[in-house]
């Protein structure tokens, strides 16, 4: 399994090297060789150091994130008007709180997802993990009703796959 | 446009400046900066827009990778007073 | 013409969202609500710049570049965010709140939190 993560994250490397260097034109055998030396060595190192696993190359996760992603970017959207308005009213009307959410998601990195997606979202900045009780730090308490992060919560947890981790 | 939009970044940086240097504690002053550089990061792709120089974009790269470090090592120094904690045994960083 | 148009569209929202993000960096009352504010500079104000350079640009090289920028922005700011987040509360910053339930009485326990400033 690390092996076949070590050839993704050696194809994602080329294929950013052949992207930034621009070279399609005229493909220059020794720029295509230093990206491909540089890559290798690069996957190398990280396999040595035991760092090409589930959570930094989560190639697993490639196929439903193409459909969670503009569901993410609609709701960072829909908040960030929320805020937009909070800050732009004439006196500002903020009742800021502390609430807790349930992460139902089974490993680390899908809980990390959560956190980040909520973090994301402005009007919600995740302060702290402790096993699965997220803090949320909330700008507007009362509109903080929950349904919109069960939702997310939900989503992420079908991001994460049915897959044991 | 371009102008326009790198008109508007300066001012929303002029803002966070003021917010960095009233401070008033310093995880105000990391928050403002954080976001300085993330402004400063659209501000470079916009200017190499501007001036049709797209190699800029290359720097706006490298400044986004800088700006996200920096700002965590900044966090740990305050948090910990010291950019090696953790990574020494039998210290909690979490 | 039409991208032109589309473009001019998502750079001037995108520059509401980074002045307003800004306003409410300095109107917030403390360093967590402040927080929400610098999220929508990161979140919708690059995120819409990006695309509409993106959108004026084409499909081409400088494409990719604004893309990964796009995405390396998205990816970092809730990681940066939560890192102040963290920093603050265990340096003895209490969160600003209405009622000042114990929980926090605003300002003045801002002021006076252990944060070196």
């Amino acid at each position: 399994m690390t092996s076949n993560r070590a050839v993704w994250l050696w194809a994602i490397l080329v294929a950013i090297w052949l992207l930034l260097s621009e070279q399609t034109q005229h493909l220059e055998l020794l720029f295509i060789l230093f990206g491909l030396t540089t890559c290798t060595v690069a996957v190398r190192v990280c396999v040595r150091m035991g760092v090409v696993d589930r959570e930094s190359v989560p190639v697993h996760l490639a196929g439903r994130a193409v459909l969670y992603t503009p569901w993410l970017i609609w709701e960072v959207f829909k908040s960030n008007l929320r805020v937009a308005r909070i800050i732009l009213a004439p006196r500002i009307r903020v009742d800021p709180s502390i609430v807790h959410f349930r992460a139902s998601q089974r490993t680390d990195l899908g809980r990390f997802i959560y956190a980040n997606s909520i973090t994301l979202t402005p009007g919600t900045v995740t302060t702290g993990i402790v096993a699965d009780d997220l803090e949320v730090h909330a700008i507007v308490q009362t509109e903080i009703d929950g349904s919109e992060e069960n939702d997310m919560n939900r989503r992420v947890t079908a991001l994460e796959g049915e897959r044991e981790g | 446009m371009f102008a326009v939009t790198a008109a508007a970044l300066l001012v929303a940086m002029c803002l966070a400046m003021c917010r960095a240097l009233l401070g008033p504690t310093a995880y105000d002053r990391v928050l403002a900066l954080n976001n300085i550089g993330t402004k400063t990061v659209v501000l470079l792709a916009v200017l190499g827009f501007l001036n049709g120089r797209p190699h800029f974009l290359d720097l706006a790269i490298a400044y986004a990778l800088i700006n996200f470090i920096g700002t965590i090592a900044v966090l740990k120094y305050i948090e910990y007073g010291d950019l090696g904690a953790g990574s020494r045994p039998g210290r909690e960083t979490n | 013409m039409v991208a032109e148009v589309v473009a001019w569209a998502l750079l001037m929202a995108g520059a509401f969202f980074l002045v307003t993000g800004a306003l409410g960096m300095v109107r917030l009352p403390d360093v967590f609500t402040r927080m929400h504010a610098a999220g929508m500079t990161d979140t919708m104000g690059a995120g819409l710049i990006l695309a509409g350079m993106c959108v004026y640009s084409g499909a081409n090289f400088e494409t990719v570049r604004l893309l990964l920028i796009l995405g390396f922005l998205w990816f970092t700011s809730p990681i940066a965010t939560h890192a102040t987040a963290k920093a603050a509360l265990s340096g003895g910053v209490r969160p600003f709140t209405l009622a000042g339930d114990g929980s926090g009485d605003g300002r003045t326990a801002e002021r006076e939190g252990g944060a070196p400033s």
